[in-house]
C-alpha cells in the first residue's frame, strides 16, 4: 500500500450530503477484475452527459479542480454499497484525502486499505474548509498525518483524530494481511478452542 | 457477577481471536459469502502474494449481481463480455481454492443473502461477512453480519479474521401489533425515515419488541437487510423458536446431538436485563402505515397518506439535497404520493425476493391484470424460491396478470445485468436503494413492500394497498 505522510494539494468542494457509492462509481464500471483504471469514471453520472461529454459545471471538470487531491464533502459521504471500487476510483483520479462531517462505515474502512485518509471534522470546521476550497487552484491545503493537522491556504490550522493503528499503517504503507498473519498462533488457538465449544460451525 | 451484556456483546466476545492494547481486535469469521463483483481482485491478491484460502469449508460463493435473469443464461455467450469474464473468474476461483459454489446451472443459485439462510449456512451466533453491504440480512438469525470491501474480502480469505473495533449498541424497539396491510418493509422504511441514513453509523442495531417478535424469519431478514441503509454496521434480532424452526433441517444446519448442543447455546443469545444501549429508538407498531420513498435516499420515506415534501421542510444540508432529489425524481412538492404515476414494477432483491414476498404479491395480483403499457417483472431470490412459487401456483398468477417471470439474481435492484430503467422511467421497487441512477441512469425509484408494488402494477400509480378490494 502507498504511504500517506504529508499532502499539500488542491481541495475540491462537494457540499452535497449523502454522496453514495453509486454516485462515486456507478455499477456499469464494477464489471472489472482489476483495481486500476477507474479514475476516468469517478462520479461518472454527475461528470458526463448522456453523450459522454463533460458537464462543465461539475466541480472536478472545472479547470481549477482537475488536479484536486482532496475532497471536502457533506455529511455521510460514501453511504450505500460496499464497493471498494469507490475508493479505487477516487485514488485512481488522484484524490488522497476526503474531509467530511461524517462518513459511512464501510467506505471509511475501505479508504484506509487503499492509502486514502478520510478525516472527520465538526461541521463548522468543514464549513471553513469548504469556503477555502471554493477559492480554487490558488488555495492549497496541507494535511499532515503525523501531526494530525490540516492547514488552510490562510494558515488556519485544525487538528483531527485518527485511530492510532490505522495511522501507523498509513504512515508506513503496511499491508494488513501481513500484520494479521504475524498473529497466526492466536488465530490457530482460537480455532481449536472454538471447534470444541461450537463444533457445528 | 458479570455485567449484563447485549446480544451484540455476547456474539462479539465469542469471536475475538486476538485483542491489542488499543482495543483493535481480530474478529474470527464463521461464514464468508462471496459473489462475482467484489471478489476477483481479492483472489488475484492472494495469488500474487502466494497465499491461500484459510478456511475454504467456511467460504461459499455464488454469482448473482451480473447474471442475466432470462432464459438461456447457462450459455455464457448470452452474457455481455465483461459480465461473462467476471462470472468465469468466480467459477475458476471457486474451483482453484476449493470453496463451496452454486453456479447458475444449479437450482440452488440465487442472491447470496437468500442462498445463505436457505441452505442453512447462516446460523444464530455466527459472524458472517460478504463483500456486499446487504450482508446485514443475516442478522435476522442473531448472527453478527456485515458488508466489507474487497481488501477485507482478501483479508478474510487469507486469515479467516477481520481487523475490527467494537461498535456501539443501539436498540430499536417496535412495540405492539402492526395494522393490517403493514409489513416488515414498512417497518424498516419508517425506522430509516426516523434515524436518517447516517443515524446508525458507528452502531450495531438490535431490533426488538412485540412487532419484531411477531415477524416470520423472512420479515426479519427484510428488516436487517436494510440496517445498512440506516448506516448501521449490522442489524440483529435475537434468535427464538421462530428462528430455530426455520433453521432446523436445512442442508447445512447441525443435526442430532450437534443440533441439541447448538440449540443450548443459541438459547443464551439474548440481551440481558439491564444491559446498556448507547442509543434507543422506540416506535409504536400501530403508528406505522404502508410506507414509500419519494426521493433519492432511503431516508426519504413517508406514509402513503403523505404528500411530496417541500425542501424548506428540512434543515441544513438536507434542504439542498431534497431540492435535488425532487428535481431528479421529476416531482412537485405537495403532490399526494398516491397521485404519482409509475411505468415499471420490480419485485425481487435480497430485501424482498423470498417466497413470502411472492405470496404477498400474488395475493394482490390474483385474478387481476397489470395496467396496460406497464413493464412488470418478478425476479425470485433463488432458484429454489422460483421452484416453490411454481409449485404453489404463484408463477401462474404472475404470468396471467402480465408479469415477466424471471430466473434468480439481483437484477434491477442494482441494474448491473440487462434489467435496467431508461432515463425518466419510474419504478415501484421492492429493493433497498433509491439512489440516483441506481436502477439505470436517469431512472426513478420508489421503494415499497411487495404488496404495495403489486398494487401499483394494477393501478399504474403508487397505491395504498389497503384501498384495493
Amino acid at each position: 500500500m502507498d504511504k500517506f505522510e504529508k499532502l499539500s494539494g488542491i481541495a475540491a468542494p462537494m457540499p452535497l450530503i449523502n454522496i453514495d457509492t453509486d454516485m462515486i462509481i456507478p455499477k456499469q464500471f464494477l464489471k472489472t477484475i482489476k483495481r486500476s483504471g477507474l479514475g476516468v469514471n469517478l462520479f461518472d453520472e454527475m461528470r458526463y452527459d448522456d453523450n459522454g461529454n463533460e458537464i462543465p459545471d461539475f466541480v472536478l471538470n472545472k479547470p481549477a479542480y482537475r488536479e484536486a487531491e482532496i475532497i471536502i464533502a457533506g455529511d455521510n459521504f460514501g453511504c450505500g454499497s460496499s464497493r471498494e471500487h469507490a475508493p479505487w476510483a477516487i485514488k485512481d483520479f488522484g484524490i488522497k484525502c476526503v474531509i467530511a462531517p461524517s462518513f459511512a462505515d464501510i467506505f471509511f474502512n475501505n479508504c484506509f486499505k487503499n492509502g486514502i485518509l478520510p478525516i472527520v471534522l465538526p461541521q463548522e470546521q468543514v464549513d471553513v474548509l469548504m469556503k477555502d476550497a471554493e477559492k480554487g487552484a490558488n488555495a492549497r491545503m496541507e494535511v499532515d498525518l503525523e501531526a494530525q493537522t490540516i492547514t488552510t491556504s490562510d494558515g488556519e490550522t485544525f487538528a483531527f483524530e485518527v485511530d492510532a493503528f490505522r495511522k501507523h499503517c498509513l504512515l508506513n504503507g503496511l499491508d494488513d494481511i501481513g500484520l494479521t498473519l504475524e498473529k497466526k498462533a492466536a488465530i490457530d488457538s482460537y480455532e481449536s478452542t472454538a471447534a470444541q465449544a461450537r463444533p457445528w460451525v | 457477577m458479570t455485567a449484563p451484556k447485549t446480544l451484540y456483546d455476547k456474539i462479539w466476545d465469542a469471536h475475538v481471536a486476538h485483542e491489542a492494547e488499543d482495543g483493535t481486535c481480530l474478529l474470527y469469521i464463521d461464514r464468508h459469502l462471496v459473489h462475482e463483483v467484489t471478489s476477483p481482485q481479492a483472489f488475484e491478491g492472494l495469488r500474487m502474494a502466494g497465499r491461500t484460502v484459510h478456511a475454504p469449508e467456511k467460504t461459499i460463493a455464488v454469482p448473482d449481481h451480473n447474471v442475466p435473469t432470462t432464459a438461456g443464461r447457462d450459455d455464457p455467450s448470452n452474457m455481455p463480455e465483461d459480465s461473462r469474464i467476471q462470472v468465469a473468474a468466480l467459477d475458476t476461483n471457486a474451483k482453484e481454492f476449493g470453496i463451496h459454489y452454486y453456479p447458475v446451472t444449479d437450482v440452488r443459485q440465487g442472491i447470496v443473502h437468500i442462498v445463505g439462510p436457505e441452505q442453512g449456512w447462516t446460523l444464530p451466533g455466527m459472524t458472517v461477512v460478504c463483500g456486499d453491504s446487504h450482508t446485514a440480512t443475516h442478522g435476522a438469525f442473531g448472527a453478527l453480519a456485515h458488508g466489507i470491501g474487497t481488501s477485507e474480502v482478501e483479508h478474510v480469505l487469507a486469515t479467516q479474521t477481520l481487523i475490527q473495533k467494537k461498535s456501539k449498541n443501539m436498540k430499536v424497539e417496535i412495540t405492539g401489533k402492526l395494522m393490517p396491510g403493514v409489513t416488515a418493509k414498512d417497518i424498516v422504511l419508517r425506522i430509516i425515515a426516523e434515524t436518517g441514513t447516517a443515524g446508525g453509523t458507528g452502531y450495531v442495531i438490535e431490533y426488538c419488541g412485540e412487532a419484531i417478535r411477531d415477524l416470520s424469519m423472512e420479515g426479519r431478514m427484510t428488516i436487517c437487510n436494510m440496517a445498512i441503509e440506516g448506516g448501521a454496521r449490522a442489524g440483529l434480532i435475537a434468535p427464538d423458536e421462530t428462528t430455530f424452526e426455520y433453521v432446523k433441517g436445512r442442508p447445512h444446519a447441525p443435526k442430532g446431538a450437534q443440533w441439541e448442543a447448538a440449540l443450548n447455546w443459541w438459547k443464551t443469545l439474548y440481551t440481558d436485563e439491564g444491559a446498556h444501549f448507547d442509543k434507543v429508538l422506540v416506535i409504536e407498531g400501530e403508528s406505522i402505515e404502508p410506507t414509500v420513498t419519494w426521493g433519492t435516499s432511503p431516508e426519504d420515506a413517508l406514509p402513503i397518506s403523505a404528500v411530496v415534501p417541500t425542501p424548506s421542510d428540512f434543515k441544513g444540508g438536507k434542504v439542498e439535497a431534497a431540492a435535488r432529489s425532487i428535481e431528479y425524481m421529476g416531482l412537485t412538492s405537495g403532490t399526494p404520493l398516491t397521485d404519482i404515476e409509475i411505468d415499471t414494477v420490480f419485485i425481487g432483491s435480497c430485501t424482498n425476493g423470498r417466497i413470502e414476498d411472492l405470496r404477498a404479491a400474488a395475493e394482490i395480483l390474483k385474478g387481476k391484470k397489470v395496467k396496460e403499457g406497464m413493464r412488470a417483472m418478478i425476479v425470485p431470490g433463488s432458484g429454489l424460491v422460483r421452484a416453490q412459487a411454481e409449485e404453489e401456483g404463484l408463477a401462474d398468477i404472475f404470468k396471467e396478470a402480465g408479469f415477466e417471470w424471471r430466473l434468480a439474481g439481483c437484477s434491477m435492484c442494482l441494474a448491473m445485468n440487462p434489467d435496467q430503467l431508461k432515463p425518466g422511467e419510474r419504478c415501484a421497487a421492492t429493493s433497498n436503494r433509491n439512489f440516483e441512477g441506481r436502477q439505470g441512469r436517469g431512472g426513478r425509484t420508489h421503494l415499497m413492500s411487495p404488496a404495495m408494488a403489486a398494487a401499483a402494477a394494477i393501478t399504474g400509480k403508487i397505491t395504498d394497498v389497503r384501498t384495493l378490494a
